[in-house]
């Protein structure tokens, strides 16, 4: 393939430079500076793809992201789906093949890099085009903190796509110019490649920065490919341009059909010509400097049709010059043509009827229909848009507080105006912001605008084909009609966000850039209502495409979501235990031994806990300091048992309810000194309890002196647990009497191991005789290793959770969380005792009293003791009624409650489980069934308390 | 006397991967800082020093005192750290001041870590997951916030121009200072990353 369409001179590319990309399994040459669509129309390819529904062959159609059809799938060098071939910077090595509409994820992971960056700004310019680059200037010179953010590879906007002068010399100056300006200000940060996609409250943008997708493969690994900028602006100035629409007709969508202002790019800013013989199509003025450009380019142009009546006297003068000929009101109804354009059917339009139409032969057809100013950031930001009838298009409608809409996407369409525009509206930002403007900011001069022909709104031309709109497409991408238009208002739909559903136009890749105000438009027609009355859909975030890697940023593997781990976690890794996900710390869950599965790691794990010693991690274990004179009058009232009676010296356990009366955590408390108190709560709860307590004494009782801190990784805290737990902590701590008389269950002890203060306490969660060590966490290795090793005579055994979890449900010690749901009260736990009935109030207590709270038939804990002594039932099955003849009655089968707790159980020699059931402690003794896979598991109703109910073993 | 017992620092493990980082971006671990938390309403504390150092009334700033530092955490909270006394020290120090104006103190040494970040690309470090505004006259030395760095909870103090304190709680250090090499790769040296 040659470059037969490639200008001689001219354009923004690298001349030099030679790259090579395959499409479609062809190589093809093209330059750096090159996007895909470039060069693919340098070397004269129009098609891309076939369309998604209607497989008809569909190609390039504008020269940036308003593209509706030109979508293709990279294959190389990382596979990515649905990108425009028009926005897609060439680089050397590029594989990609067109898309019918539908793309391909990467079956392989992605290696580069995403990452994020936080950014403050007093003001935010998006879009670096001749009014935001005189907006960022006017910003940067005041002094202000500045961020300038535009999509494109270099700034320039409009400017590089056209022959604009400024100060009498080409534009390209002017803006070389000012960014080196910006480049010199220390508090401007001037971004490129970079899409504000989404404004939200507050002058908080997103922008995406494609950082090094134009390198390929050449790319560093160790720089983000893609960047989310997350902008705070005190002041946004959006400066993003307009898009041009085309028109609606017959056969509008055959390659070598696009947007007037799209050539003109790819002349301007590629070198490229996009065909030989071309037809302009066009109801205003701008399509005409297209065909004089694209004329005196060496593309022969048929004829320019203008559905205006009068056209354009002046431009029509300058084409009778140049030899173009200009068929005034006039249109294409029709073109011919397969892979791409070969006619344009041209005929008069008058009064609504179309005439007989000549066949003009052409391989390009360029369209305008106007401009729509991209006005998504302004709707995004909740801005009322207004429909202009003069132009055909909607325009910012409202004044918002700190964002300014400038240039054409606040619809001027003349240079020497958006200049004017963009410095005025940096101005008032910087007004609104009490920041002094420089003294002077000179605009370039841009030549007298030369006021252009009244444009004419057109939507459509007539369908005289007979098709009834069904080849007039609207949205190409969906392939979607004027006739699902017609076919959307013959349904009754008024609103265009029904419409929008209806016909899916709008909904591609593309998010309705040309089709959004053309359905609009047609859809008034057709209802017969102005156009500010059927308005526009919602423009919502993100204005074009971000892939989803580049939102979770660094956020991923590892760092997807915090691992915590205790001050023991190398130790635990070192013994080869397999961790559990516990929120977000990761816990011990066994160490099994060489050939141990969990079950007989478990069991073996149980078995030294009852009958010699364990130990356990239990770090994770919330921890509250409680300090002041009314730390105990707070702590009466948030748990529902008496804490204030409670010795210094002694232990309590407390459980805690919400308002409802129901049991949100449960844990021990140690009285310190007469003001203060240690709090723990369990591992999940550790948060929500401080954030609970702090809300009462904040808000309504802020009279309380009691002052509360967080000290749960403050304190490492192990378990010591089982019948021989005494001689090993005796033995760590020579200096504690640890013999049952002198240090009861449920008080603590504090001593010193080598200086280092810690604390004992005999609390047990297991039933057994058990002493809880706490110190500095600075320590904990130390401490831990001192036990383990003390413990080697009594075969000290390491457990992790799935242990404390057999060992407590034995004991039919709940976990919050686990066997309760927010539904169960303390007495459904059978733990009335722990529910005071001397105080006054507690939180909670109220709710005691509803009827409800007093049904014998709420559900209650119990135990399970599976009949068969065999199966371990499943966490979450269901316990159920039958019938008496032992069959299952007919659906919907009552159920009775259901399995909150399951283990084998060391002890008892059998499984066992702990249920939340009806009425439970009155069905002690009764069978009740609970189906597992396609059988009934009978089942014994126990108590919740299985091994030791005397509380014998406490005490060793 | 048993050997003295050891202390394990919870970034011993990340201790390799930071001196490996040059120049742009410096991270170390502060060796074992003793911390407490304080507590006392304002209005109770008048004249009362710490260390020499008045307590800061100014929201989101520390002060040096004594071999440490004195942070705003709250209207009526302040963090006191000092690498130079044995925790229980410190605390049994601050009752004795506060519990007169009502206040109290609680050890949280091994609550949280210390962590230092520093180098001419540290702001741009932080800037990529701390969402406040982080611009050298902003956040100037002397000046502390509470805040979130990536996904974990942090006190973040501006020491110097390019010289940044974080604290973060000790379960969260592992986590944080792998993110922290994360978002300094490429500011390292191209060629160890290459």
């Amino acid at each position: 393939m040659t470059s037969t369409f490639r200008t001689p001179e001219g354009g923004r590319v690298d001349r030099s430079t030679t790259v090579e990309f395959t499409f479609d399994g062809q190589t093809f040459p093209g330059h750096p500076g090159d996007t895909l669509a470039s060069a693919l129309l340098a070397s004269g390819r129009h098609a891309i793809a076939s369309s998604v529904k209607l497989g008809r062959p569909r190609g390039i159609a504008a020269a940036w992201a308003e593209d509706p059809s030109g979508l293709v799938q990279i294959e190389e060098p990382f596979p990515e789906p649905m990108l425009l071939a028009s926005t897609v910077e060439l680089y050397d090595g590029l594989v990609a093949h067109g898309l019918p509409g539908q793309g391909r994820l990467a079956d392989v992971p992605d290696s580069a890099r995403y990452d994020a960056m936080h950014v403050h700004v007093d003001v935010l310019v998006v879009g670096a085009g001749p009014a935001g680059l005189a907006a960022a200037l006017t910003a940067a010179r005041a002094g202000a903190r500045v961020a300038l953010v535009d999509e494109h590879s270099e700034a320039g906007g409009s400017l590089l796509s056209g022959t604009d002068r400024l100060d009498g010399a080409p534009a390209a100056g002017w803006v070389a110019a000012a960014v080196a300006e910006l480049a010199a200000h220390p508090e401007v940060l001037h971004l490129q490649r970079t899409t504000a996609f989404g404004l939200y409250d507050d002058g908080f943008v997103l922008a995406l920065q494609r950082r090094t997708d134009h390198l390929g493969g050449a790319a560093p690994r160790h720089e983000a490919r893609q960047r989310v900028w997350r902008i705070r602006a005190r002041q946004v100035v959006v400066a993003t341009g307009a898009h041009e629409r085309p028109v609606v007709f017959p056969d509008n969508d055959r390659p070598g059909i696009m947007l007037a202002g799209g050539a003109r790019t790819f002349l301007h800013r590629y070198g490229v010509r996009v065909g030989s013989e071309a037809v302009v199509f066009t109801t205003n003025d701008s399509a005409y400097d297209a065909a004089l450009d694209l004329h005196r380019a060496g593309v022969r142009v048929a004829a320019v049709v203008d559905a205006r009546p009068e056209g354009s006297p002046l431009r029509a003068e300058e084409c009778r010059a140049a030899g173009i000929p200009v068929r005034t009101g006039s249109v294409v109804a029709g073109t011919s043509g397969g892979d791409r354009i070969t006619a344009a059917l041209v005929a008069p339009l008058a009064d609504g009827e179309v005439g007989r139409a000549d066949e003009l032969a052409c391989d390009v057809l360029l369209v305008s229909g106007g401009w729509n100013p991209a006005v998504h950031l302004f709707s995004q930001a909740r801005g009322r848009l207004r429909y202009d009838e003069v132009l055909g298009a909607f325009l910012p409608g409202e004044r918002l507080d700190g964002l300014a809409v400038v240039g054409s996407a606040a619809g001027l369409l003349d240079l020497a105006g958006c200049l004017a525009d963009g410095r005025r509206g940096a101005s008032a930002a910087l007004t609104a912001l009490g920041i002094a403007p420089a003294a002077e900011v000179r605009l370039p001069t841009a030549p007298e605008p030369v006021v252009p022909a009244a444009p004419l709104v057109l939507w459509r031309v007539p369908d005289a084909s007979g098709a009834e709109g069904s080849t007039s497409f609207v949205d190409l991408q969906r392939d979607a009609t004027v006739a699902d238009l017609a076919r959307a208002a013959g349904a009754g739909l008024r609103s265009m966000e029904h419409v929008k559903r209806f016909t899916t136009i709008g909904t591609a890749h593309d998010q309705g850039k040309t089709s959004g105000v053309l359905a609009s438009g047609i859809t008034a027609e057709l209802l017969g209502v102005p156009v500010q009355d059927t308005g526009t859909t919602t423009f919502r975030p993100p204005y074009t495409p971000v892939a989803f890697a580049a939102l979770a940023g660094r956020d991923r593997g590892r760092l997807f979501d915090p691992e915590r781990v205790t001050a023991l976690h190398d130790w635990h890794v070192a013994a080869g235990a397999v961790f559990e996900d516990v929120g977000q710390w990761k816990r011990p869950r066994y160490y099994p031994r060489a050939g141990e599965d969990m079950a007989a790691a478990v069991l073996r794990e149980c078995a030294a806990a009852r009958s010699g010693v364990g130990i356990l991690d239990g770090s994770t274990l919330g921890k509250i300091d409680v300090q002041g004179p009314d730390a105990a009058v707070l702590l009466d009232r948030m748990y529902t048992n008496l804490i204030s009676s409670l010795k210094v010296g002694s232990v309590r356990y407390g459980v805690m309810c919400g308002v409802d009366g129901m049991v949100i955590d449960d844990g021990t408390v140690l009285r310190l000194a007469e003001d203060r108190f240690l709090l723990l709560t369990t591992t999940g709860g550790a948060a929500k309890v401080l954030d609970w307590l702090e809300e009462w004494v904040q808000t309504e009782w802020p009279e309380l002196r009691v002052h509360l801190a967080s000290v749960t990784e403050q304190w490492s805290t192990f378990p010591v647990v089982g019948p021989r737990s005494r001689d090993v902590v005796g033995a760590v701590f020579p200096d504690v009497d640890v013999s049952n008389e002198a240090f009861p269950f449920m008080t603590w002890r504090d001593t010193t191991l080598d200086g280092v203060p810690v604390r004992l306490a005999r609390i047990s969660f297991s039933g057994e005789l058990a002493f809880e060590v706490y110190v500095n966490a600075w320590y904990a290795v130390a401490v831990w290793e001192r036990l383990v090793e003390a413990g080697a005579p009594q075969g000290i055994t390491p457990y992790g959770t799935e242990t404390m979890h057999v060992l407590r449900a034995e004991k039919g010690y709940p976990i919050i969380g686990q066997d309760t749901d927010g539904t169960v009260t303390p007495h459904d736990l059978g733990m009335a005792w722990a529910v005071s009935k001397k105080k006054p109030d507690f939180v909670g207590k109220r709710s005691f009293a509803r009827v409800e709270n007093q049904n014998p038939l709420r559900k209650q804990l119990v135990g399970l003791l599976p009949v068969d002594r065999q199966t371990v039932l499943p966490e979450g099955s269901q316990v159920v009624d039958f019938l008496a003849d032992g069959r299952l009655p007919p659906p919907p089968v009552p159920m009775l409650g259901h399995v909150t707790s399951s283990y084998r159980s060391a002890e008892l020699a059998r499984p066992f489980a702990l249920a939340l059931v009806k009425g439970g402690r009155a069905r002690i003794g009764d069978t009740v069934h609970v189906p597992v896979g396609g059988t009934l598991v009978p089942v014994e109703v126990t108590s919740s308390v299985l091994v030791d109910p005397e509380g014998a073993r406490r005490d060793g | 006397m048993a050997d003295q017992l050891a202390r394990t620092h919870p970034l011993e493990a990340w201790l390799p991967a930071f001196a490996e980082l040059t120049g742009a971006v410096r991270i170390d671990a502060e060796p074992f800082v003793s911390m407490a938390v304080l507590r006392a309403a304002r209005a109770t504390t008048g004249d009362l020093r710490i260390r020499g150092t008045a307590l800061p009334t100014a929201p989101n700033t520390w002060a040096p005192a004594g071999d440490g530092r004195l942070i705003w955490l709250g209207p009526d909270e302040w963090l006191l750290t000092s690498p130079g006394t044995a925790p229980e020290a410190l605390e049994e120090e601050l009752q004795t001041l506060l519990r007169p104006v009502g206040g109290s103190a609680a050890d949280v040494s091994a609550q949280r870590i210390s962590l230092r970040l520093g180098g001419p690309q540290a702001r741009q470090v932080l800037a990529k997951g701390c969402s406040i505004d982080l611009h050298p006259r902003v956040f100037t030395a002397g000046q502390s916030t509470q805040t979130a760095l990536g996904q974990a909870a942090v006190v973040l103090l501006a020491l110097d121009e390019d010289e940044f304190a974080v604290l973060v709680r000790s379960s969260f250090a592992g986590y944080l200072a792998s993110w922290l090499l994360d978002a300094s790769l490429e500011h390292a040296d191209p060629a160890l990353t290459s």
